[in-house]
């Protein structure tokens, strides 16, 4: 095969990929915001999607936290900046590591996790049992996790802020000599709650995305176990990347704001 | 009132392909009302697909398929597709119960989702439907992966009629199952199909099977019904490929690909 033609092919399979998710966001999108609803499905998600999340996103935040107000500290000393340091790592955690960091932990937890186990329903013949039993998979399967990953990662987020914000208030405070109710005043004084929005907005288009390649990826799973081994991996590099891209985006978006 | 004289399920020059390979190649199958067909077929001649097609699971190339007189392509809307597959049931080959739900939430699951039966009525009614398959009440509460083969296909069962469907579907019902357990589920089959009146439609390459749940049999192969008649006449057909697959021999008309 000449060059071209692999160019062309690859573009082909990608702008045919980017088809498929569209159709099938579409089909999600519309089962989220129409009846009947799976109330019990989705309790379920919240625990898992977001309760269950808590840890992972909390340990995270706070390592996150505590390395960046040492980086900061010791970067701003090289121009006698060291006391910008609470503001910096409350602007840092709030507008981009607190929602980027709880959606990659949520795009290895959880978007691996609905991949897989929507994927074994696939394999199982379980999904085509829903169609059977008059139930729609989107309205079933797709829509709570959507939903709930949706509502869960701005939520996760905001106690990543908090956990961030902390680790930094800890190693600022316990190693550095900063005074803390000077470094509550500062980083209080500093943020708009603007930072803070953003970072939540961001957190649940992240949510959307984190759902919706886990579900994609396990729906369209075939070739047996296989085949869900490469949907999980799929779904968990995908939404990483996307979750940078949308990143990318958003901040474009709301910093030429 | 007059019966309708229409079949309850009819594959009209179905046709179905996959890349270069024809799985089915304008393929006619009536079934009457209250009948019970079994397509019988070697693997990968296109009987799964048949009820794939038949279900609404899998679209034809080319074809129509009418359920109850009713072209299921003017099928539009959610709703005609809710209502059109409540006439349905299905017993699929793994069973395919739901992991995360217990044995009575896997049959009463069209009962609560679908039909919108209150949980106690619909536990009531599950239990019900798992004592006509000879599950005690005790399973109820258990989840599928702590039953054996053998039970998980009576909970797929009991879930296919629990609804009284007019047509069920039987996706090889005995696969993985030794001699007396897919005995006693060919029994069963024949039992329920009995009591509803139903339609059903059954794919296998289990001869006892088909004789037995069967009033008649076609044999599928390379995408054409190439024999149909009542189970009786199975084993005097005076077809060479019916024969050939019925006595499991390996010459014959039918070439085993590789």
């Amino acid at each position: 095969m000449n060059p071209v033609q692999a160019v062309g092919r690859s573009t082909l399979g990608l702008l045919r990929t980017a088809g498929s998710v569209a159709i099938f966001a579409g089909r999600g999108v519309a089962a989220s915001v129409s009846t009947p609803w799976f109330g019990g499905q989705m309790a379920r998600q919240v625990v898992s999607i977001g309760y269950l999340s808590l840890p992972v996103v909390g340990l995270t935040a706070v390592f996150t936290g505590a390395a960046l107000a040492l980086n900061i500290y010791t970067g701003g000393g090289r121009f006698n900046a060291e006391q910008i340091m609470p503001q910096i790592v409350a602007l840092g955690i709030t507008r981009e590591l607190g929602p980027v960091l709880a959606a990659l932990m949520l795009a290895g937890r959880v978007s691996a996790a609905i991949a897989a186990e929507i994927g074994a329903m696939r394999a199982t013949e379980q999904i085509d049992a829903l169609h059977t039993l008059s139930t729609d998979p989107f309205r079933y399967l797709v829509a709570p996790r959507l939903i709930a990953a949706v509502l869960t990662l701005p939520l996760l987020t905001a106690v990543a802020d908090t956990i961030g914000v902390a680790g930094g208030f800890l190693v600022a405070t316990q190693t550095l000599g900063f005074s803390g109710p000077l470094y509550v005043q500062n980083t209080w004084n500093f943020l708009t709650s603007w930072d803070i929005q953003s970072g939540l907005i961001k957190a649940a288009v992240f949510g959307f995305i984190v759902a919706l390649m886990g579900a994609y990826h396990g729906y369209n799973a075939s070739g047996g176990a296989r085949g869900v081994g490469r949907a999980t991996t799929h779904a968990v590099v995908s939404a990483a990347i996307l979750v940078f891209a949308a990143d990318y985006i958003l901040t474009s978006i709301f910093t030429a704001k | 009132m007059t019966e309708p004289t229409h079949p309850m399920l009819e594959l009209r020059g179905v046709r179905k392909a996959f890349g270069d390979k024809v799985v089915l190649d304008g393929v006619d199958i009536p079934v009457a009302r209250g009948r019970s067909l079994v397509i019988i077929g070697g693997s990968g001649q296109g009987k799964s697909v048949t009820i794939k097609i038949a279900i609404g699971l899998m679209a034809p190339d080319s074809g129509q398929v009418f359920v109850d007189g009713e072209d299921t392509a003017n099928i539009r809307t959610s709703a005609e597709r809710a209502r059109h597959n409540a006439r349905f049931g299905m017993l699929f080959q793994g069973a395919a119960l739901f992991d995360s739900l217990t044995i009575w939430e896997n049959v009463a699951f069209r009962l609560i989702n679908a039909d919108k039966v209150p949980r106690k009525e619909a536990r009531d009614r599950a239990i019900e439907a798992l004592a006509r398959v000879g599950l005690p009440a005790s399973v109820a509460n258990l989840y599928p992966i702590e039953l054996s083969g053998g039970m998980q296909k009576r909970a797929g069962l009991a879930r296919a009629v629990v609804a009284a469907p007019q047509i069920i579907f039987f996706d090889e019902p005995t696969t993985g199952l030794d001699p007396i357990n897919a005995d006693v589920i060919n029994d069963l089959i024949v039992e329920q199909v009995k009591r509803l009146g139903c339609t059903a439609v059954s794919i296998t390459h289990d001869m006892a099977s088909a004789r037995k749940i069967g009033d008649e049999i076609a044999m599928l192969h390379k995408g054409k019904i190439v024999w149909r008649g009542p189970a009786a006449d199975i084993d005097h057909s005076g077809n060479a490929y019916v024969d050939q697959f019925v006595n499991g021999r390996a010459d014959g008309p039918i070439k085993v690909e590789v």
